[in-house]
């Protein structure tokens, strides 16, 4: 970053989500930290289970109980918002934070209008007149392309296509101008084609709008088109932060190296994927240390400081890995943990 | 291309549903029936060996002719010939004698696995009910076998589906297909329920298990890039009609359909080339009711009179690809070339 970068919007600090079950504690989310500057596309990318839309449930306060936040902060414009009480939560829900969820047909109301329920929000939130409201409403169903708002606001849902209903649900997000999204998979249930159609358009609303997203999905095209930078997610932790650039074209973090890898790509023609052995454990199974290390290729690299020490993040190249190859680098270097020192080319990572 | 060497082919094929409602409403309500045609008159075939993709969007008839393919739907229209035999004027006797050499993987590795059975019975089903095995030992050895191919252990016969996680039940899903040794494998978007680490796990095993019993895969999918990995031919589909055949380099480098070219530019760019990509324009009309001519007319940047009035038939174009496009034909489509 070469400019100063202005106050972050949203600031999360040590987050971590824990769920009390029968079974015993178990933490979806551990000790996450991240911020998104004004304007920013934030991506999280990860695979099921990684605890990346529990992360967005925190932010925008829809964890379903028994989840909960158990320790860290989330700050939006510098002030707390993970201690406030239900009702305080709803005047910024909608208002600071709007919300975007994967299946536009259960995140719209079935029994009432499109325009009525944009006009709610926008009441609910904004000083305005019930006439001006509803103009606000046509404007902003023609601003995310539905054809003949004015005739399509008094519509139900289910006289949408899906496509057109995530246009609704993106509008109703916008209704009160806020300035952060939570983006949750909000393309997964779509076809390509109109997948691409709703990411053209995410990505221009917020460009004139100036706001803020955070973009929660499993798929790295999304991101790569979308992202400014990306956040990678494994078993509730961030493995790798970074420019999204960076992270697609030079990932540093094993893990994020065999995702890339494991992704067909229509360009070059490769006999087998790159194969991450394995899979992510279960919550009530998280390995000590570093919670990729059973499945890591490279950990004999490192030696046993993988499996007794968990990693935080540290400089890895342009990005920010959460691993011990890149201890060298870092200022926490053998000091604090003399016997390991038989780290190997901490610098390169095989591609 | 000699003729022994087509494993499978489909004629013609159609498969329409009656989706109309009930006797009384209709009656009532004086409204005629409304048929959907999900499959419309799609032909092609596939060679010994080889893995043949069909891709498409949701509701464009690909899983109908997976079904049709494998009997579970019997085609309006048209015939299916797998080997040579024509599977409809078969015998009963003769089906089942075919029946064997096919399997089918389906999308859902939750839904197509019984929780109630173990593995091991999972597994030793179409042994079973084909009658190529009778010796519970035997059979046992077998399964242990399977089990092993696919990347599980042998243990793993005592569990329940509900033990396995996503990737290790459609490793299940393979082992059950591959029991009754087939040469001709349908898999119904097999991967797609699937994270893409686990996917290129799938993946490979299945590029593996093909080069080893020399399988011939038809692979359904949405997703390109995955089809680009796998396959060797590659059909689009668009509302029940192939619109595009052809090899998968073929067609991932000089895509000639338009509505092939719109898909390929609708793929997210995970390189980051900053290409420029058409506009995708519309959405898939409602398949109760197709536009007239061809199909894709509404949504296509070339259309014009010719196109809403006449459906295109399929042509071979220069490079051997098979397209059905009037625009195409006419040579109205500047050629791109995509990556």
């Amino acid at each position: 970053m070469t400019t100063p970068l202005p106050l972050p919007l949203l600031e999360v600090r040590n987050l971590r989500v824990q769920f009390p079950t029968r079974r015993g504690l178990l933490t979806a989310v551990d000790d996450i930290s991240l911020s998104i500057a004004p304007g920013e596309v934030l991506g999280v990318v990860g695979e099921s289970g990684a605890g990346k839309s529990l992360t967005g449930a925190a932010i925008i306060g829809l964890l379903e109980p028994p989840g909960r936040i158990a320790s860290g902060e989330i700050l939006l414009n510098g002030r707390r918002i993970d201690n406030l009480s239900p009702e305080e939560f709803r005047k910024i829900r909608g208002r600071e934070i709007g919300a975007i969820f994967q299946d536009p047909l259960t995140s719209l109301n079935p029994l009432y209008t499109i325009g009525r329920q944009i006009t709610e929000t926008i009441l609910t939130h904004l000083d305005v007149s019930p006439a001006e409201a509803k103009k606000r409403a046509i404007d902003l169903l023609n601003e995310v392309g539905i054809p003949a708002a004015d005739k399509r606001i008094d519509h139900y849902p289910h006289q949408f296509s899906g496509g057109m209903r995530q246009r609704v649900v993106i509008s109703l997000a916008l209704a009160a101008q806020p300035k952060l999204i939570i983006a949750d998979e909000p393309t997964t249930a779509l076809d390509v084609s109109i997948q691409a159609q709703i990411i053209t358009l995410l990505k221009k609303l917020c460009r004139e709008h100036g706001t803020s997203i955070m973009l929660v999905t499993h798929d790295m095209g999304v991101i790569a088109e979308t992202a400014d930078r990306v956040a990678v997610m494994y078993a509730g932790r961030i493995v790798e932060i970074g420019p999204v650039a960076e992270v697609i074209h030079n990932p540093q973090h094993p893990y994020t190296v065999g995702l890339m890898g494991a992704i067909p790509d229509l360009t070059k023609e490769v006999e087998r994927l790159t194969q991450i052995d394995g899979s992510m454990p279960r919550l009530n199974a998280i390995p000590s240390g570093c919670a990729f290390n059973p499945r890591c290729t490279r950990k004999v690299e490192v030696g046993s400081r993988c499996t007794t020490e968990r990693p935080g993040l540290l400089p890895a190249g342009k990005t920010q890995a959460a691993c011990w190859l890149y201890a060298n680098d870092g200022a926490n270097d053998g000091a604090n943990n003399p016997a390991n020192h038989n780290v190997n080319a901490p610098q390169t990572v095989a591609v | 291309m000699k003729t022994s060497n087509v494993l499978l082919e489909v004629r013609d094929v159609a498969r329409e549903f009656d989706v109309s409602r009930p006797w009384l409403n209709r009656v009532i309500e004086n409204q005629p029936k409304a048929i959907l045609k999900a499959v419309d008159g799609v032909s092609f075939s596939i060679n010994r060996g080889e893995t043949l993709a069909l891709v498409g969007e949701s509701g464009c008839g690909k899983s109908t002719i997976a079904r049709v393919v494998c009997g579970l739907y019997t085609p309006s229209r048209g015939s299916v010939i797998f080997d040579g035999v024509d599977m409809a004027k078969a015998s009963t006797s003769e089906q089942q004698q075919l029946r064997k050499r096919f399997q089918m993987i389906f999308q859902d590795p939750y839904a197509s696995l019984n929780p109630r059975w173990r593995v091991g019975k999972i597994i030793a089903e179409p042994i079973v009910s084909h009658g190529i095995m009778t010796d519970k030992e035997q059979i046992k050895k077998r399964v242990d076998e399977l089990l092993t191919q696919v990347g599980l252990s042998p243990q793993d016969q005592e569990k329940f589906p509900h033990e396995f996680s996503g990737g290790q039940r459609q490793r299940i899903s393979i082992a059950r297909a591959l029991s009754s040794n087939p040469e001709f494998l349908v898999c119904d978007e097999p991967t797609s329920a699937l994270d893409v680490s686990v996917q290129a796990q799938i993946l490979n095993l299945m590029k593996d298990l093909q080069r080893e019993f020399g399988l011939t895969y038809l692979f359904i999918s949405h997703n390109l890039a995955v089809v680009s990995h796998i396959s060797n031919r590659v059909g689009v589909m668009y509302l029940g009609r192939l619109v595009e055949m052809a090899d998968t380099k073929t067609i991932f480098h000089r895509p000639l359909h338009p509505y092939t070219q719109m898909l390929l530019s609708a793929i997210p760019d995970l390189k980051m080339t900053g290409r420029q990509r058409t506009p995708v324009a519309g959405e898939v009309p409602n398949p109760l009711n197709p536009p007239s001519g061809c199909t894709f007319h509404p949504r296509c940047p070339y259309a014009n009179d010719r196109c809403t009035s006449e459906a295109p038939k399929m042509i071979a174009a220069d490079d051997g690809s098979m397209v059905s496009c009037h625009a195409v034909e006419e040579r109205r489509i500047p050629i791109r070339l995509a990556a």
